[in-house]
């Protein structure tokens, strides 16, 4: 609420975490491209490096640029603060690494992005890290799926590429009963559709790639705290959370919930995860990232309503056979998403056309105005075919259980005439019926 | 660093340092509904740079056991006995908002033993309105998000605390939820906000210091107002420091917080 309380949610988008330059008088966040920053003094240098006094020291823990994206995107999702990371992938990895390791586990949704999956379901294992998928509305498989060395709960806010809506309050009221915490992937809602910590989750993170850039042009993450968990709390009665609670040896024996009663996670992280495993984003990636979140809120107001009315359009075809948009009152989490997502679904789904997988590759390749190709979020419109590219690396079976099939056909609804969108869907459905 | 006082668990953060009776020692006392890690980067400066430090949760607050104390005077008794198990003699006082008024009764309850006293985000008397402690009452979150506005002086302070990347109104706010979040039965904001408002001694008790005093002020103040710290100022013969911050001093101007509070403890 505007007012004696933190401003609205279109102010912080364009002031949170930035304020004209003191130094030039520019008004716009300035790129500051050094990979390094002058100490003042040999005792100024010793206490950054023993964190007490706060400042930059080199680009890849911290960057002033880098800085006025992480505090908006805290802003705006109502967290403590953030870490920027080269990808949605490297946000993700560093919020496991962060508190997991050799013989933890993991209880993930099975609705994920294709390179998600693959992380946990390959990568980590091979690293002494396990997971175990349930089906995002299944809430007695989360329950039962956490194991004593279970780490952290994960899941998307809208599962890829079918859109279950994540029931997060029920979720996280599951994680935070076993002292776990939920971690999300918010890319395809943006804090503007939906703030998941008010609903219960703990970590978020993005693929800033995405929404948020909303222009096509940079691959970045951004990893949130909400700063609620209690670490402290949990690690008393499970003994999960050493890493945040007990003396950190890599750090001058720091312990992180002592130092920062509510920021613990994101300390241990930026001077852990960021400073050795080095997936730091690029200021000008940052620069970038803040002009498109500037226009966020009209951006996904458009995104939202066009990716509605196509929606609309496309259940209506007779070539179409499902349209897997949790704004139709068809999909299974109409409900759920009127509560979590009353301003709209986002504009990324996916919807089943009926016959072969050859009219499949002839419908996505008659469309002229949306660009075949591996991303989403875009301001311009997208399309691809998710079985034979992003996840590709799915069994059947897997694919089934993701929600995939051989005629899914996945788009991302961008900023055009939605007149346009719609002529150009028309178009390619006929080309593929005959 | 964990004692027990009045048969109560105490806690102190000590920078992860031990007691060095060699060394002088700091109290860094916080403010209503907040905890130890509001000093954090001064706290563990200090604990590294010549100083037995103790950045102290008062009772009800962070991770010392309550019940929450009744009075700014109950607080500053509590103060005293926590440093009496560490075997402290005399120690520099240094309190924010409401730990500054502890910090103030501490001293003047045993002028011997306080070596320097520190007001940060002070003001004397310290009465909050009658909308906001209603407020506080009524609907504790909502006083949170005023006070949190009210607290800072912008949305950019750099470079940010405990370090960049982190919000500071976020982070106020989750350490506010977190302390009132821990009593369910008992409303600890309203309990703060009544303990600055009813503390009346402030004028006798500063007649009684005799240690050097600072008052550490911030320029944009908007919850202790700099207006309202004449009397106390010429009361303690305090050396006045304005900062460029609001309420939120260390964490908006930690840098020159640092400066500013070695300065006064010199």
């Amino acid at each position: 609420m505007p007012g004696h309380s933190d401003p609205g949610f279109d102010t912080l988008a364009l002031h949170a975490g930035a304020a004209p330059d003191p130094s030039t008088g520019a008004r716009v966040t300035p790129l500051h491209l050094s990979t390094s920053f002058v100490f003042e003094s040999a005792e100024h240098a010793a206490g950054l490096f023993n964190m007490e006094r706060a400042g930059h020291v080199y680009s890849r823990l911290s960057n002033p640029t880098t800085a006025v994206l992480e505090e908006r995107m805290a802003a705006l999702e109502g967290g403590v603060g953030a870490i920027a990371t080269a990808s949605g992938q490297a946000a993700l990895y560093l919020a496991i690494a962060t508190l997991a390791g050799a013989g933890s586990h993991i209880v993930s949704s099975g609705a994920l992005y294709g390179g998600s999956h693959n992380l946990l379901h390959y990568t980590l294992r091979r690293f002494g890290i396990e997971t175990t998928f349930v089906k995002p509305g299944d809430i007695d498989g989360w329950r039962a799926a956490i194991r004593p060395n279970t780490k952290l709960l994960f899941g998307e806010t809208l599962g890829n590429p079918g859109l279950d809506v994540l029931d997060i309050p029920s979720v996280s009221a599951i994680a935070h009963d076993a002292g776990l915490p939920l971690l999300v992937d918010s890319t395809l809602t943006t804090p503007w559709l939906m703030k998941p910590f008010e609903h219960g989750a703990d970590l978020i993170y993005h693929s800033a790639t995405k929404f948020l850039s909303g222009h096509g042009t940079v691959v970045g993450g951004v990893l949130v705290d909400s700063g609620a968990f209690d670490w402290e709390a949990a690690h008393a009665k499970h003994r999960l959370f050493p890493e945040l609670c007990e003396p950190y040896a890599g750090f001058h024996d720091m312990v992180f919930t002592e130092e920062s009663t509510v920021g613990a996670f994101l300390l241990r992280a930026r001077r852990e995860g960021l400073r050795d495993f080095g997936a730091c984003i690029s200021p000008h990636t940052a620069w970038l990232i803040l002009q498109g979140i500037e226009t966020l809120p009209l951006r996904m107001e458009r995104h939202v309503r066009n990716a509605q009315k196509v929606a609309e359009f496309l259940a209506g075809q007779a070539a179409v056979e499902s349209v897997g948009y949790p704004g139709l009152a068809t999909h299974r989490d109409h409900a759920l998403a009127q509560r979590l997502l009353p301003r709209g679904c986002g504009s990324v789904f996916s919807f089943n056309l009926k016959g072969s997988r050859e009219q499949g590759r002839v419908f996505i390749e008659t469309l002229k105005i949306f660009s075949h190709l591996a991303n989403v979020g875009d301001c311009r419109s997208l399309v691809i075919h998710p079985a034979t590219t992003t996840h590709s690396r799915m069994d059947d079976a897997a694919l089934a259980f993701a929600g995939i099939g051989p005629g899914t056909i996945r788009l991302s609804i961008g900023l055009e005439d939605v007149d346009d969108l719609i002529d150009d869907l028309k178009r390619a459905l006929k080309a593929a019926s005959k | 660093m964990k004692r027990t006082v009045n048969d109560k668990t105490a806690y102190a953060y000590t920078g992860g340092r031990v007691f060095d009776p060699a060394l002088p020692s700091l109290v860094l006392i916080h403010g209503a509904l907040n905890d130890h890690s509001v000093w954090t980067l001064l706290a563990r400066s200090f604990a590294h740079h010549g100083w037995n430090l103790f950045a102290v949760d008062l009772p009800g607050h962070g991770r010392s056991e309550g019940p929450a104390l009744a009075s700014v005077e109950a607080c500053a008794n509590w103060v005293w006995a926590l440093l009496d198990t560490a075997g402290v003699k005399q120690a520099a006082l240094a309190g924010h908002s409401m730990g500054s008024l502890i910090a103030l009764e501490a001293a003047s309850r045993q002028p011997a033993r306080c070596t320097r006293l520190a007001m940060i985000g002070t003001a004397y008397p310290m009465k909050v309105s009658d909308a906001l402690l209603a407020t506080a009452r009524d609907m504790p979150l909502k006083a949170i998000d005023m006070v949190n506005a009210f607290s800072h002086s912008g949305w950019a302070a750099k470079p940010s605390y405990p370090g960049p990347g982190a919000w500071l109104h976020g982070g106020s706010r989750a350490l506010m939820r977190r302390t009132l979040a821990g009593h369910p039965a008992f409303n600890l904001f309203e309990h703060d906000f009544r303990v600055c408002d009813r503390y009346a001694n402030g004028l006798e008790a500063a007649a009684k210091i005799t240690c050097p005093a600072s008052l550490l002020i911030g320029e944009r103040d908007q919850m202790t107002s700099p207006k309202q710290t004449a009397a106390l100022a010429e009361a303690l013969k305090a050396r006045v420091s304005r900062l460029p911050a609001g309420h939120a001093l260390m964490a908006e101007a930690p840098e020159q917080m640092l400066s500013a509070l070695r300065a006064a403890l010199q």
